[in-house]
């Protein structure tokens, strides 16, 4: 029975994820991901991780998506045109990933891990309930809970300060217009501190910026 | 006080006279720097006095002293001191040099009164007297090479004394570069020396000479030859001679300290002071006295055409020097050194007369423009009649017997030296043809135009100007002054060359044959069991000797003048009728055009070469500009994996991680 | 199910994951498979946890969730300020800092 469902969740993970890859619309990628991670919490309940899954979906699914779908809706989802230009890349990174897969199978399957082919061990009673994971993180990793409070701290202040509005609309879009016209015209290609210090080598023409061309050193008479 | 106390005093006056005038010629006024200049050789005078008279105090065995101030390196089988050695050579050079200098200094003091490098002069001059004295009072090699630099260096800076004048700083390169050549070849002499006697004292060396070289053993050879060529750069023979006329550049006290009395007369000195060694390898003594004698006579056919008074009498000094030479390579020490000491006399008068003549043509120095300044000059007709005299040998001038004495130990020697004979009496001749060439050229005949100004008392003028070019200059520093002084208005000038005129005129009378010789029981003690100095010579061609030079020099003062006085027209036509070698000796016989092609211009050409070609393509261009493009390819390359795309980054990110699992797959399987 | 399994699952995801990293240009997107492959790493940790019968991979997961939150956070704060200032959503665009 177990067996059922853990193909159920499974395909679901994985489907979820391809989705996650493949779907061009991010509005529909976004929702893709929420499958996975239902699926994801179906598997952590197979592997007797209540409370992790309940935080799965409660947490992630819940809150960590719902932001993100307020962020494809603040920004609109646009179909993105295929192709990775500029870096020509495409075929490595995609052997790289499928070589990273393999290896990971090799790992596993190569590995002979004794328990791997087993059921797992006995567990005890209360193995991952809420109580269990509670008590764990109060006393054995409390340090960790706390530093990871902190992390969350910062980082709903990083949010804030990120996202935050300066003076007003109207100044805040004229600094946009004025920062929009200004980033293409001021840093051409070809240019930006590192590009200037290493002497203008560049993969486009740059409009003569700092260029020494390296002149025949003069020749003084007798 | 002991001689070598008063010798380290003679060497301490020139060069505290140096450090005075070179720290403080700002503040003194007017023509201090002249009169302290003078008067620090003055003293050095004083003392080498001093130092002949504790000298000649001690018993002649003992008179070979040596005095160390300390020991400035000592290692690898070397030992350098700093040593002077005060015997009679020594005496006599440092009495010649103090005296000689101490006049010419008298006489610059007015003679440069208004160039604007006074003080310059002055410290140049002290510099060039302490090195020079240096030279002949050092007890060891190293000492030696030390003074030789010395002068050299102090030759250039006087030579091109004038600096703003390109002819000047050319010749003073030219004097040096020359110079160079001789300090490498007395450095590799050294070497030569010490490698079998491995000692650079001079005593030492000559104690040990015997014992360690075999009679014309070739280490020895090869050293006296190299020897010979340092001192052959510094003397002006052939075949370094071609700096000498050029020096001519500088201003005439220079010409007469340096290229007269007392730089060019190094290298006799250097040859002297080696007898032990010269003695020990005959085939260099052969070389030497060829040598001396091809200069002789080379340099007094040339000097019968030169028309710059100034070049006469230096071709006149290369000649004489060549007498020199020959005479101490040959044996004849104290004869040399006798007529070092005349020629020092009659040169430095002659080129102090020279001085006079120029400044009254107003910077004039070719004789074609000269004529009759007999009646305007009277002091220095009459200095220029003193010094030709004993230049020609006309007795009873010191150059007379100095001579004399040379050739007469030349002829006593048989065998081949009597070519060496032959040719020293016809550059006698020669010698009284060109030196009364001189005097009657410029001063018989009609006045020219500014000897007549100077009759009526005024001095003449003219826009300053290079005398070799002609082109025009200004008086500022690094030019001549503006004024020009003759003897007859300057009494500094006068006694200088009142002094020098009785020295030519007395200083025959210490060495009569027969009668005295103050020279050679002066120089006993240093040339003790050489093996030339004891021998007599024969009666007989000591009168046939003395009655040819009588001749000779009579002649050619009489030839000289009937072509230039008598019957004006016969040099011209003696010109026509002998056009090529005319051509041949007033080009000097073509040495410098022949040293340009062979050395300079292939020299010059690898240069160019070396700069334009091998300088700019193969060291910049392959070694300096391959190596920075190589870093450069490779910082480009490196630099082309940040081109900002994120998703290359993380690609690469990628492909790093799994290229580490799989190693550490690999490494735990 | 033996655990080997769910290993194999979450190895897939993680693949999958870093491939769309590398091919979406969508910076949001990117933040999308950025969670696919933590979220493979949680399940990996949890499968271990039930190997072992040892509930630290479990707290570890939890930490790893935590993480990711903050993570979602600063990088849509990101992206919402690359909106605001009219610049392109798109990773192949900004490209200023660059050698």
């Amino acid at each position: 029975m177990s067996a059922v469902f853990f193909f159920i969740g499974g395909l679901g993970a994985i489907a979820g994820a391809i989705g996650v890859v493949a779907l061009r619309n991010p509005f529909y990628t976004v929702l893709a991901l929420v499958a996975h991670l239902l699926s994801l919490a179906a598997l952590f309940l197979l592997l007797e991780a209540q409370f992790v899954a309940a935080a799965q979906v409660i947490v992630y699914a819940g809150a960590v998506m719902v932001l993100y779908v307020f962020v494809v809706a603040y920004i609109g989802g646009q179909d993105e045109p295929l192709g990775m230009p500029g870096t020509g890349l495409k075929g490595a990174a995609m052997l790289a990933a499928g070589a990273l897969f393999v290896e990971l199978c090799i790992a596993m399957l190569g590995s002979g891990l004794k328990a791997i082919d087993s059921r797992g061990a006995a567990l005890p009673a209360d193995f991952g309930t809420p109580q269990q994971i509670g008590q764990l993180l109060l006393t054995k990793f409390l340090f960790v809970f706390e530093v990871a409070s902190i992390l969350l701290l910062v980082a709903a202040v990083g949010a804030v300060i990120l996202a935050r509005r300066r003076r007003g609309l109207e100044a805040d879009e004229e600094e946009a217009d004025a920062a929009r016209r200004m980033i293409p015209s001021v840093a051409p290609p070809g240019t930006g501190s590192m590009a200037e210090g290493a002497g203008g080598v560049s993969l486009s023409p740059s409009p003569g910026e700092r260029e020494k061309p390296k002149e025949p050193t003069p020749t003084g008479g007798w | 006080m002991s001689p070598t106390t008063w010798g380290w005093l003679v060497l301490v006056f020139p060069l505290l006279g140096l450090i005075v005038i070179s720290l403080s010629w700002r503040r003194l006024p007017g023509r201090t720097a002249g009169y302290i200049g003078t008067s620090a050789i003055w003293l050095a005078f004083a003392s080498a006095v001093g130092a002949l008279v504790s000298l000649q105090g001690r018993v002649p065995a003992d008179r070979q002293v040596t005095s160390t101030a300390f020991n400035y390196a000592n290692s690898v089988g070397v030992d350098i001191k700093l040593t002077i050695l005060i015997d009679p050579l020594a005496i006599w050079m440092m009495l010649i040099v103090t005296g000689v200098s101490g006049l010419i200094h008298l006489y610059s003091i007015s003679y440069l009164g208004s160039d604007r490098g006074y003080a310059r002069f002055f410290a140049y001059l002290n510099y060039f007297v302490f090195s020079m004295l240096l030279l002949v009072e050092a007890g060891n090699f190293a000492i030696l090479i030390v003074g030789w630099a010395g002068v050299g260096a102090a030759s250039y800076l006087l030579i091109s004394f004038w600096y703003r004048r390109g002819t000047a700083t050319e010749a003073g390169i030219k004097a040096f570069v020359i110079n160079v050549i001789g300090d490498v070849g007395l450095v590799l002499g050294t070497y030569f020396i010490f490698k079998h006697t491995g000692t650079l004292d001079f005593l030492k060396t000559f104690d040990k000479a015997p014992d360690v070289f075999s009679s014309n053993e070739g280490d020895l050879v090869a050293g006296c030859v190299l020897l010979l060529v340092g001192a052959f750069a510094k003397s002006a023979q052939i075949p370094l001679h071609t700096w000498l006329p050029d020096a001519m550049e500088g201003p005439t006290p220079v010409s007469a300290l340096i290229h007269a009395a007392t730089m060019v007369t190094a290298g006799v000195y250097l040859i002297a002071r080696m007898w032990p060694l010269f003695e020990l390898a005959p085939s260099a003594e052969d070389v030497g006295a060829i040598f001396g004698c091809a200069t002789l006579i080379m340099a007094a056919t040339i000097a019968l055409t030169q028309t710059d008074v100034k070049r006469v009498i230096a071709y006149s000094t290369m000649s004489q020097i060549g007498y020199m030479i020959m005479g101490v390579s040959v044996g004849a020490y104290s004869a040399g050194m006798f007529h070092l000491f005349t020629h020092a006399f009659f040169k430095a008068l002659l080129f102090m007369a020279a001085g006079s003549l120029i400044s009254a043509m107003a910077g004039e120095q070719s004789l074609d423009r000269m004529s009759g300044w007999r009646r305007a000059l009277p002091f220095t007709f009459l200095s220029f009649m003193t010094g030709g005299l004993a230049l020609s040998a006309v007795p009873p001038f010191s150059g007379f017997f100095s001579k004399d004495e040379i050739l007469l130990f030349v002829g006593n020697l048989g065998g081949w030296h009597w070519a060496l004979y032959v040719i020293g009496y016809i550059g006698a001749l020669l010698t009284a043809i060109y030196t009364f060439r001189m005097i009657f050229r410029a001063f018989f005949g009609q006045p020219c135009e500014e000897a007549k100004e100077l009759e009526q008392g005024h001095l003449a003028h003219a826009e300053p100007f290079n005398p070799q070019t002609g082109e025009k200059e200004d008086t500022d520093v690094g030019f001549p002054g503006p004024e020009h002084h003759i003897a007859e208005r300057e009494r500094p000038m006068r006694v200088a060359m009142y002094a020098l005129a009785v020295g030519c005129v007395v200083d025959g009378l210490i060495q009569i044959p027969h009668v005295d010789n103050v020279v050679s029981n002066f120089l006993q003690p240093s040339f003790e069991a050489s093996r030339y100095f004891g021998e007599t010579e024969p009666d007989g061609l000591l009168i046939f000797g003395l009655a040819l030079s009588s001749v000779l020099s009579i002649v050619g003062i009489a030839v000289a003048y009937r072509i230039w006085v008598q019957r004006p027209g016969t040099a011209a036509r003696i010109r026509e009728r002998f056009a090529l070698p005319y051509r041949v000796l007033v080009n000097k016989y073509y040495w410098d055009e022949a040293y340009d092609a062979v050395i300079v211009r292939p020299l010059a050409a690898a240069g160019q070469f070396a700069q334009q070609t091998f300088e700019r393509v193969v060291v910049d261009g392959l070694l300096v500009g391959g190596t920075t493009s190589v870093v450069r390819a490779g910082s480009a390359t490196v630099r082309g994996l940040q081109n900002g795309f994120l998703r290359y980054y993380a690609a690469l990110l990628l492909v790093g991680v799994a290229g580490v699992s799989l190693y550490f797959l690999l490494s735990s399987s | 199910m033996n655990v080997g399994w769910y290993l194999a699952v979450s190895a897939l995801i993680f693949s999958a994951g870093a491939a769309g990293v590398l091919v979406r240009r969508n910076p949001l997107v990117i933040l999308l498979c950025l969670e696919l492959m933590l979220n493979a790493g949680n399940l990996a940790l949890v499968a271990f946890s039930r190997m072992h019968g040892n509930a630290d991979g479990q707290v570890f997961a939890l930490i790893v969730m935590v993480v990711a939150a903050c993570e979602v956070t600063i990088g849509l704060g990101l992206i919402v300020a690359l909106y605001r200032r009219r610049l392109p959503i798109d990773v192949d665009e900004l490209r200023e800092l660059r050698g």
